[in-house]
């Protein structure tokens, strides 16, 4: 369980996370969206641990982000930020296997070499398994990222906009299979997600920030309506069901 | 594009490449074993022959001033390259360097500045030890104010901080110059004497302690080197797999400053050997992996200071000071970099 409690975080003048609190229970894939500048990648990169809130504090599974070691931290969440800019050279599963490093120290066993193919697999990416990132394109990049936090084999997966650089066949396949990962494997995913139509179709709860601030927070089917839509992101969102699904349509 | 990003040597993609072994139990990566076996031999041959060639009169003491020329110059292609990788892994940048970030201009900027206020006879009266000591602490100084540029709260924007530091370079360069001008011309002799890199005037007094400290600074990064691989990857992903990224950055920092000061103290600046061994070595290995970088940056120094020296004993009759073959040479490569960049 993650309990974010009272959490600010601002940059000068500018409040970017306005005090809150939220608690997130094991399992299932969580959905945070909101317009630019909500303060979502903010409260993201604070639960991971990346930034230290202003105020507040952050718990998973009873574990102070702050105060708790990096590395008991790295064995129990996964974060992956949206900028992956690389001043190195290495292949997909090299990448992939620094994500085993909280475990192994660098030193590979059987074990995590399983656990590197598995990711490179579950990411269809065995294709390109030895090929050097700077050679792949955007969203297969993307995927190698994805496949290093899946090699992690933490409980908790946090995914700053994994959708970012994918085109459609691969955003889905994303969603499908971060579904995969909390119904199959047990994983908590909580994911940044630009698009409320992944969001509503994939996702099992909805958060929606603005402002800084935690404007609504439930299943899909509680958040994806016209007037909360409307209000988070500002704009007029028309809700329509598809296929038993809701789906915003923001267009016009 | 900016001037920082045309200068990062971003390799083309090598097909020639191979398939590499899975990361870090690559210790079967044939290729990566097979270059560094054969800068192991080039350097070693390389050393054999400044030893063994044209050696005239007394044999043993050829051998021996000869042997003290080779350890020093090993000692200075250790922590040259050790340095200077490290430095690019916790800045995640290839074309920062120790010395561009103003460091060797520190060095200088000490010297000149003990020569002027204590005058040449009483820097020379010091034990070179406590010298020793006094310009290591400097520069470890520097780095840890260089620390609070890099990575402090504030300002973390790269481009910031290369400027920060070629600043610093230029003000500190500026400074030893006012001194030189202001200094008595007897003076300037004992200092000029120690600004020229040369393995001719090797302070073979400080020979012994500066292996001793290099040795020492090279153990600890091979034993983290598994860390620093993960360190490289830049300071978000390394958090996330667990690596306290700023207790480890300081602590490579403070080492960096102590490996600039040897070889410095020991033969004088050396400025672009760094640049050229540590982007060499990742170049010809194709890997970026420090237990494989770590080493062939050390070879690729020895060879390239020790065939120096060889060119210009033997063949230039000691025409010209080390330093400034290697920066020659460094200034060369760095050129080529630059063009192989522009022309994409």
């Amino acid at each position: 369980m993650i309990v974010i409690d009272g959490v600010t975080k601002s940059y000068g003048s500018t409040v970017v996370v306005d005090d809150v609190s939220l608690v997130l229970p094991r399992g299932g894939v969580t959905a945070v969206i909101g317009p630019n500048g909500a303060g979502k990648s903010t409260l993201l990169s604070i639960v991971g641990r990346l930034l230290a809130p202003d105020r507040g504090s952050v718990t998973v599974d009873g574990m102070d982000v702050v105060s708790t070691p990096s590395r008991d931290l790295a064995r129990r969440l996964a974060i992956l930020r949206q900028d992956t800019h690389l001043s190195v050279r290495v292949t997909v599963r090299e990448l992939v296997a620094f994500g085993r490093f909280p475990h192994s120290r660098g030193r590979l066993s059987a074990d995590d070499n399983a656990a590197v193919a598995e990711a490179i697999a579950f990411l269809e990416l065995e294709p390109y398994a030895e090929r050097y990132l700077d050679q792949l394109s955007g969203g297969q990049r993307q995927r190698a990222f994805v496949a290093m936090t899946l090699a992690q084999r933490t409980d908790y997966v946090l995914l700053d906009e994994p959708l970012a650089s994918l085109d459609m066949r691969h955003s889905a396949a994303m969603m499908r299979l971060l579904h995969r990962m909390a119904s199959e494997l047990g994983r908590t995913v909580v994911v940044v997600i630009h698009d409320i139509n992944f969001a509503s179709w994939h996702a099992d709860r909805i958060v929606a920030m603005r402002d800084g601030r935690v404007v609504a927070d439930g299943p899909p089917t509680d958040i994806v309506e016209g007037a909360v839509l409307s209000d988070v992101f500002d704009t007029p969102v028309d809700v329509h069901e598809v296929a038993g699904k809701r789906l915003g349509v923001y267009f016009g | 594009m900016s001037v920082v990003e045309l200068l990062v040597p971003n390799r083309r993609p090598d097909i020639r490449g191979g398939p590499t072994a899975p990361w870090p139990g690559g210790h079967g990566d044939r290729r990566t074993r097979r270059v560094l076996l054969v800068l192991l031999a080039v350097a070693l041959a390389v050393v054999a022959a400044f030893m063994l060639l044209g050696v005239r009169g007394s044999w043993a003491f050829a051998l021996e001033l000869r042997a003290t020329k080779v350890a020093a110059m090993v000692v200075v292609a250790a922590a040259v390259g050790t340095s200077t990788v490290l430095f690019q892994t916790i800045t995640t940048n290839r074309i920062l360097t120790p010395s561009i970030m103003g460091f060797d201009a520190l060095y200088v900027l000490i010297q000149s500045a003990a020569v002027y206020w204590l005058g040449g006879l009483e820097v020379s009266r010091v034990r070179p030890e406590v010298r020793f000591a006094v310009e290591t602490a400097a520069m470890v100084g520097f780095a840890l104010v260089l620390h609070r540029l890099l990575f402090g709260s504030t300002g973390r924007d790269l481009h910031a901080v290369v400027l920060a530091g070629v600043v610093c370079g230029t003000l500190f360069a500026s400074g030893s110059d006012l001194v030189g001008r202001l200094i008595d011309p007897n003076e300037f002799v004992v200092l000029a004497d120690r600004l020229f890199a040369s393995v001719n005037t090797v302070r073979e007094e400080l020979l012994a302690l500066s292996a001793v400290v290099v040795a020492g600074g090279a153990g600890l990064a091979w034993r983290g080197r598994r860390q620093l691989d993960v360190v490289a990857l830049g300071r978000e992903t390394a958090l996330g797999l667990g690596v306290d990224h700023r207790r480890v950055v300081t602590a490579q920092l403070v080492l960096v400053a102590v490996l600039v000061a040897v070889p410095t103290a020991l033969v004088g600046p050396v400025t672009f050997l760094g640049l050229l061994t540590a982007n060499l070595a990742r170049q010809l290995t194709g890997t970026s992996r420090h237990a494989v970088v770590l080493p062939a940056a050390t070879l690729l120094g020895v060879i390239a200071l020790v065939g120096g020296q060889l060119v210009l004993e033997r063949l230039l009759g000691f025409g010209t000071a080390l330093g400034i073959v290697v920066n020659l040479v460094g200034g060369l490569y760095f050129l080529v970099l630059l063009m192989k960049e522009g022309r994409r």
